[in-house]
């Protein structure tokens, strides 16, 4: 379990890639939709849909990185399976964090976005980032183990993360119209779930994939 | 003392068929050379042997006074040195030494790896990243990594290549040392090294026919 | 071998039946009401069979034994041909009854989701050569997505009273079938399953000759 920390220790050095990545597709976006209002609705779904694609780029990495540089092996032998799952989860959880500690202001800032009931939002954010890192990491296990690596992430990964994706777009949406934590309940619920079951799975399964 | 038992051990790759029907059995303090051409499979034998990858066919047995003992036990008791470095270049050696300890649950202090360290002469660059070593360094690195758990098993893979004078004679203190404390497998192309064990064995060159054989010195 | 006859029998039965039997004029639907004697069975075969491959992928993570990674892949293939003629006589019936081809209501967007998860499957599996890695990444993956089919089910229809406000009343649900197009129903139901079983048996036939030869 400690690998944790220092997993994040060692790969602080590649943060800054994904960091890039999220700000220049959000300048991009900016860029096109400027000038119209989008509603609340596009907006909320916007914002899922540049963390995604942020978090495809960046989260295989701590995976592909170890196949890459041979430590696999180093860590197989020194570890169990369940402490280099936690660990890379942890880092992919705090990894999410800091992208959106700076994508969420620079998205509310870029496109105007109003946001009235922002506990709410808040916590939507921060359970939704915890779903996406839950999912990711077991699918990034997997796709290291792959030949082609880019784009069979985001493959892999949308059907998965669609239902947390949905569930998030449209809190998000409910939270911006100014809900309250308790209006979007039955969203928190959802969440939570998923989180839940997600994280149970990919515990039972990641073994699997780190053994060849 | 942990015994090892190999049973009719094959593995193959997609078509590829790398060896089959190896058998031999360790116990105390005994040491086993590898040896065979490029390709005859030396290497995946040692990660087979370190349950790495899963054998196609047959069984490898660790075992202590009767009991087999699961992976998890044998791989606290395992140390690895292997061809490639598989450590993490971005950290310096002390952090890697540090990190692998605590991620195998020792009770290690920055002290002993430089304890370690110091054995392998490489206490000056302790706080340097990996990544500027030398080959020679990274060599000698990779004995401090296996030694971490004072292994009462030992894989070797290839061990000699990129040492100098001193560090040979490093490596053969070590092996000494080993041979007192456990097992000792050793994988190699290299003719000088074929002393370090006792016995030997002898992988044919790649393809479907084998031929193994086995001499005792 | 007997049975296959029976079975071709059946399904002539179903189709003639589905064709001729009168059913209740519904409001809008007139003679497409009909594709629910194809459509719905088709849909829930694909499911069925996704259904078989997670099982099997359980299975195989069991024992490591080949033999499930099999019965999963050749399962997701017949998947895979279910799911498309689902979603495109989902489509064409959609096309005839509202005017579109596809509007993103929870059925539809549920067929989709399938097709996707399908579709990852077959890339996850294309990238990876050595075949007792390809069966393990394979068979958790399958796991996977199979575990995060319930949220689907639940969540869309949520979504889609949220995102759009004008419904689009999804009128399968709303017809009373009277008993005679039941039956017919249910007789296309167990046939179309049947004939999954089948074409399973002959697909797992092919595919353990090609895997195996690998």
């Amino acid at each position: 379990m400690n690998k944790d920390l220092r997993s994040e220790l060692r790969t602080k050095y590649a943060i800054n890639a994904i960091v890039m990545f999220a700000v220049i597709t959000l300048a991009a976006i900016s860029f096109t939709v400027g000038a119209f209002a989008l509603a609340p609705q596009f907006q909320a779904a916007l914002l899922w849909i540049v963390l995604f694609f942020s978090a495809s780029s960046g989260l295989p990495r701590v995976f592909i990185k170890e196949e890459e540089s041979k430590t696999v092996n180093a860590l197989k032998l020194s570890s169990s399976p369940l402490g280099v799952f936690l660990g890379k989860l942890m880092f992919n959880l705090i990894l999410l964090l800091i992208l959106a500690s700076i994508i969420v202001p620079l998205f509310i800032a870029l496109m105007g976005v109003n946001i009235k009931g922002l506990a709410l939002f808040v916590l939507i954010v921060v359970l939704g980032l915890l779903g996406l890192s839950g999912a990711s990491t077991i699918v990034a296990a997997i796709v290291a183990k792959a030949a082609t690596k880019g784009t069979l992430f985001a493959v892999l990964a949308f059907p998965i993360l669609l239902p947390l994706l949905i569930t998030t777009i449209s809190a998000t949406d409910y939270a911006m119209g100014g809900g309250t934590i308790t209006g979007g309940f039955s969203h928190i619920q959802i969440l939570v779930s998923y989180i839940g079951i997600m994280l149970t799975i990919s515990i039972l399964l990641f073994e699997f994939v780190w053994q060849e | 003392m942990i015994q090892l038992q190999v049973i009719e051990l094959s593995k193959t790759f997609q078509r590829r068929k790398v060896f089959e029907n190896i058998s031999f059995s360790l116990r105390d303090c005994d040491s086993l050379v590898i040896t065979g051409p490029n390709g005859s499979g030396k290497t995946t034998l040692l990660r087979l042997l370190c349950g790495f990858i899963r054998p196609t066919s047959g069984q490898i047995i660790y075992s202590e006074q009767g009991h087999n003992l699961s992976w998890r036990q044998v791989r606290q008791r395992l140390g690895w040195v292997a061809a490639e470095l598989v450590l993490y270049e971005e950290l310096t050696a002390i952090e890697n030494l540090n990190f692998f300890a605590k991620v195998r649950g020792l009770s290690h202090t920055t002290a002993d790896s430089k304890r370690l360290l110091s054995m392998m002469a490489l206490e000056r660059c302790g706080n340097d990243p990996v990544a500027s070593y030398s080959a020679g360094m990274k060599q000698r690195l990779k004995f401090a990594f296996a030694l971490l758990p004072e292994p009462e098993i030992l894989l070797l893979d290839e061990p000699s290549s990129n040492l100098d004078e001193e560090g040979r004679r490093l490596l053969d203190s070590i092996i000494e040392q080993q041979k007192q404390r456990g097992l000792l497998l050793v994988a190699t192309n290299d003719p000088r090294e074929v002393h370090y064990g006792e016995t030997l064995l002898q992988l044919g060159a790649g393809d479907v026919s084998n031929n193994e054989q086995r001499f005792t010195f | 071998m007997l049975w296959k006859y029976l079975l071709g029998l059946w399904m002539a039965a179903v189709i003639a039946a589905a064709h001729l039997l009168p059913i209740p004029q519904v409001k809008g639907l007139g003679e497409t009401a009909r594709i629910i004697f194809f459509h719905v069975p088709v849909a829930w075969v694909a499911l069925v069979a996704f259904t078989i491959a997670a099982i099997n992928s359980i299975r195989f993570l069991h024992g490591r034994n080949m033999e499930f990674d099999y019965r999963s892949y050749a399962a997701s293939q017949l998947g895979l041909f279910f799911c498309l003629l689902a979603t495109i006589t989902g489509s064409i019936w959609a096309k005839v009854t509202w005017g579109s081809f596809w509007n993103w209501d929870p059925r539809e967007s549920s067929i989709f989701v399938l097709l996707l998860i399908y579709g990852a499957y077959f890339a996850l599996r294309s990238a990876i050569e050595d075949e007792s890695r390809r069966a393990a990444l394979s068979a958790v993956y399958t796991i996977i997505a199979f575990v995060t089919v319930p949220f689907l089910v639940f969540v869309i229809p949520r979504v889609y009273f949220s995102l759009h406000p004008a419904p689009l009343v999804n009128v399968h649900g709303r017809l009373e079938m009277d008993i005679r197009m039941l039956l017919v129903f249910l007789a296309s139901l167990f046939g179309f399953t049947m004939l999954l079983f089948w074409m399973y048996q002959l697909q797992l036939t092919i595919t353990r000759q090609e895997l195996k030869e690998e």
